[in-house]
């Protein structure tokens, strides 16, 4: 096995908010940390998040983390693990401080402190008035954030390894991970790096339904990594639709507009949302607006030719506040629907956005699985944080404004806790050659001469049939049918063929690495969706419309090969105050 | 609608050549990048880069009919046929429309792109006024997608010595914010025939960039800046 071989503390897979927080975190420990990113770091999907990040700052309204904490776990539908909660309620507005000094360009109030506007589902003292919560950079926070992040770690000399994409985890037989197999794009080798510690931090997955607000290249590859060295994924059928994407395309329209003052109306000119949430009608939780929007739409109230999509409308903000504080969605639907959102509503649709599930994890990074006797067991050097992650602080629905939180909170706390762990563990251990080959033989799946199905027209069909059988409403027999197509697609997945078989900067075998991936995933998702005989978050069952706390408030865990789903209890018990025990969740 | 695509695999060609291609079905609402995902579909061997798909990641900047852009937001009905699609000029092709970037992102690293302080932190966020935040609007939207530096003649001839309009927009970010302390430092650093004022105003920069920002007045500034300090 005569592959270049590079060594290090730490490895980092993924350059978005979350790698980058948890390698600076290293860095500036002086910690040996490299991070491996499948496209140069501000190309990453953070760049694109809009609205902005939660911190009870209070600059705008009263505000404690106590109440963030009651609007997230009553947000996460009280599937959230309320210590994680928690925690990274407490944390979130010395972070947000920390992103400050590290340069990133809030708006700003009057009085020179950072601006906070209102988003859905945050309220003031435990469900009382809207809370102004969301720090925000216009509407381009996430490019503010990942940019300064990138800086501050060029900054802190962290090792970059840009445009090379990770194949698989190295696992030995003791089962700790030592690193990946990774491939430099640009000319084809795969190389091996070795870490004492490796961190996943390689995002979502929204790639899976054909419709979504997310970039090209989420495709749940640190998820599916995980599954193949074993470790079940958490909650994986919770898949939140984003109420308010660009109808029939799926750009993101921030849920920043609804919070300057914006509202959606049916096609009679109605405000629908105050039928479905009255106190705080359009900024109820994004799982409930989602299902609004499309209930009108099935009820013959859509806007439109076809009657397919509500308005957002904008306008009586006035051009001033949405050129300030909305200049990025103006500019998208300019681009995109070539019209101005100063003068008209926009189409708006349901769309594919985040997923809650992932890579199970513990408040410090851990990943965490059924390993050796407990439930809860650290896999030895893995870590995971951000969207491929489940800590889960997002439970079965995330409130608007909590991932970029997620990501900055548990990207630091992972990098502390790793710090520990390498003060303890010296030594890298002896590498597991049997996991390297492994890799490259599912590399070298992919060098099959002959004909076959190409890897475009399987994707169409996965993302078309999962968008149809498994998306804001659901019930058994698409589900079922859902888990029979999924399968037969795994099938296919055999008989794909690569013409292209160069080695330099081949997209085609990229496209198929990552296709691979997204199958792995999509059977996670519809067979936890199966297993869920109940209504909660973003899963809505159309068969089981009600919440179930005595059969189903607990995870889901799903392992690949098997094929089965296991459950583990939801951590009702905060680190310091009282439980918020569920009830009835209304906006 | 018909595309002339410059192809080059080092692997397989011993020089690059213009590749015809036809996309019959063009949906009157449909970007470029759009028609690049339909061309692979029939021709995987086609290499691109791209990402978040809405002009945001700066993946997908290539040269279109002879002018820098992103394919993402750039719509096929703005288009004259056939669609000339080149890789950004300048630079080094990797594979088809590919570039190697490095030399782009090594003269942003030189700039020290971060913020600065010498001060103390304070517990709570450092102040800044509106109107100071406003200073920054138009420099800290830059996406890096290099369609500015690749467009300019400049950095063509001295891509080694001249940092480009994209690191010049970058130094301008952080002279404009009140909270960076290292002003004379990042001005000074600049202070040779090269770095700075190897810029002769051609503003192609200005002209190609696809967030609509204006890095030639950015270098004005710094450069008027630099002339008042040094009086």
């Amino acid at each position: 096995m005569n592959l270049p071989r590079r060594r290090f503390d730490t490895l980092v897979i993924g350059a978005g908010g979350g790698g980058l927080r948890a390698a600076l975190q290293l860095a500036e420990a002086e910690a040996n940390v490299a991070v491996v990113s499948k496209v140069f770091p501000i190309r990453s999907h953070t760049v694109a998040a809009q609205g902005g990040m939660n911190a009870a700052l209070a600059n705008v309204s009263p505000d404690s983390w106590h109440w963030h904490m009651y609007d997230t776990v009553k947000g996460s539908d009280y599937l959230g693990d309320q210590d994680a909660i928690e925690y990274m309620c407490r944390a979130a507005a010395h972070l947000v401080i920390d992103l400050e000094h590290a340069g990133v360009p809030f708006s700003r109030l009057e009085n020179g402190k950072i601006y906070q506007r209102a988003f859905g589902g945050q309220s003031q003292n435990f469900g009382g008035e809207q809370a102004a919560r969301t720090c925000a950079a216009a509407d381009r926070t996430g490019h503010a954030i990942l940019h300064s992040l990138y800086q501050q770690n060029i900054k802190s000399k962290t090792h970059f390894f840009d445009e090379f994409f990770a194949l698989d985890l190295i696992k030995d037989a003791e089962g700790y991970i030592l690193g990946a197999v990774v491939l430099e794009i640009e000319t084809g080798q795969p190389w091996i790096i070795e870490a004492k510690c490796t961190l996943l931090a390689t995002g979502g997955a929204g790639r899976l339904f054909r419709t979504n607000t997310n970039a090209r290249i989420n495709t749940g590859d640190g998820m599916a990594m995980a599954l193949r060295a074993g470790i079940p994924l958490q909650d994986m059928e919770f898949v939140q639709f984003h109420p308010t994407g660009i109808a029939g395309k799926g750009m993101l329209i921030t849920e920043g507009v609804r919070g300057e003052g914006g509202y959606l109306v049916n096609c009679e000119g109605e405000r629908f949302m105050e039928r479905y949430a009255p106190h705080v009608k359009d900024l109820a939780s994004r799982d409930v607006v989602s299902r609004a929007i499309y209930t009108e739409v099935k009820e013959g109230r859509g806007c439109g030719p076809d009657g397919d999509y509500v308005l957002l409308k904008l306008e009586h903000l006035g051009a001033n506040i949405i050129k300030e504080r909305l200049p990025g969605i103006r500019q998208t639907v300019l681009t995109f629907l070539h019209f101005d959102p100063i003068e008209q509503p926009i189409p708006v649709y349901p769309t594919c956005h985040y997923v809650m599930g992932g890579i199970p994890t513990n408040r410090f990074g851990q990943v965490v699985a059924p390993y050796n006797e407990g439930a809860e067991e650290a896999i030895p050097g893995l870590y995971a944080v951000g969207e491929c992650a489940c800590v889960s602080v997002h439970g079965a629905n995330r409130l608007g404004g909590n991932s970029l939180l997620d990501i900055v909170v548990f990207g630091r706390a992972a990098g502390n806790h790793i710090i520990e762990h390498l003060e303890a563990h010296r030594y890298h251990r002896a590498l597991a050659s049997e996991s390297v080959e492994q890799a490259l033989e599912r590399l070298a799946r992919w060098e099959r001469p002959g004909d076959g199905e190409s890897v475009e027209e399987l994707r169409a069909d996965l993302q078309k049939f999962m968008e149809q059988n498994c998306g804001v409403f659901r019930n058994e027999a698409v589900l079922e049918e859902a888990v029979h197509k999924v399968t037969e697609i795994e099938e296919r997945l055999q008989y794909v063929r690569l013409k292209d078989q160069s080695k330099i900067f081949n997209t085609a075998r990229l496209d198929a690495l990552e296709l691979e991936n997204l199958v792995g995933l999509a059977q996670a998702v519809v067979r936890c969706a199966l297993a869920r005989q109940e209504s909660r978050g973003a899963h809505y069952r159309v068969d089981y419309p009600e919440r179930d706390d005595i059969r189903w408030l607990k995870h889901s865990l799903y392992f690949q090969g098997q094929g089965h789903v296991e459950y583990k209890p939801v951590r009702l018990k905060p680190l310091t105050v009282d439980t918020f025990p569920p009830k009835e969740r209304v906006y | 609608m018909r595309f002339r695509i410059y192809r080059y695999n080092p692997e397989t060609d011993t020089k690059p050549y213009m590749q015809d291609y036809e996309l019959a079905e063009i949906q009157p609402d449909m970007m470029l990048l759009d028609a690049l995902e339909e061309i692979r579909a029939q021709d995987e061997s086609l290499a691109f880069r791209r990402s978040c798909g809405e002009g945001v990641c700066g993946s997908d900047g290539m040269n279109i009919n002879g002018r820098n852009g992103l394919a993402c937001i750039t719509p096929l009905a703005s288009l004259k046929e056939p669609v000339a699609l080149r890789p950004l000029p300048g630079r080094p092709v990797i594979r088809d429309l590919v570039v190697d970037l490095s030399q782009f992102y090594q003269q942003y690293r030189a700039v020290k792109p971060w913020l600065i302080r010498e001060d103390p932190l304070p517990e709570v966020e450092f102040l800044q006024s509106p109107e100071e935040r406003k200073q920054l609007d138009g420099l800290y939207e830059c996406i890096l997608c290099a369609c500015c530096s690749t467009a300019c003649p400049s950095w063509w001839w001295n891509p080694e010595k001249f940092r480009g309009p994209a690191a010049l927009l970058w130094v301008n970010r952080f002279v404009a914010d009140n909270r960076d302390q290292a002003t004379e430092e990042r001005l000074s650093e600049l202070d040779d025939a090269y770095k700075l004022f190897r810029c002769h105003t051609i503003m192609n920069c200005a002209d190609v960039c696809p967030k609509n920002l204006n890095p030639a007045e950015a270098i004005s500034r710094l450069k008027h800046r630099m002339m008042k300090d040094s009086i």
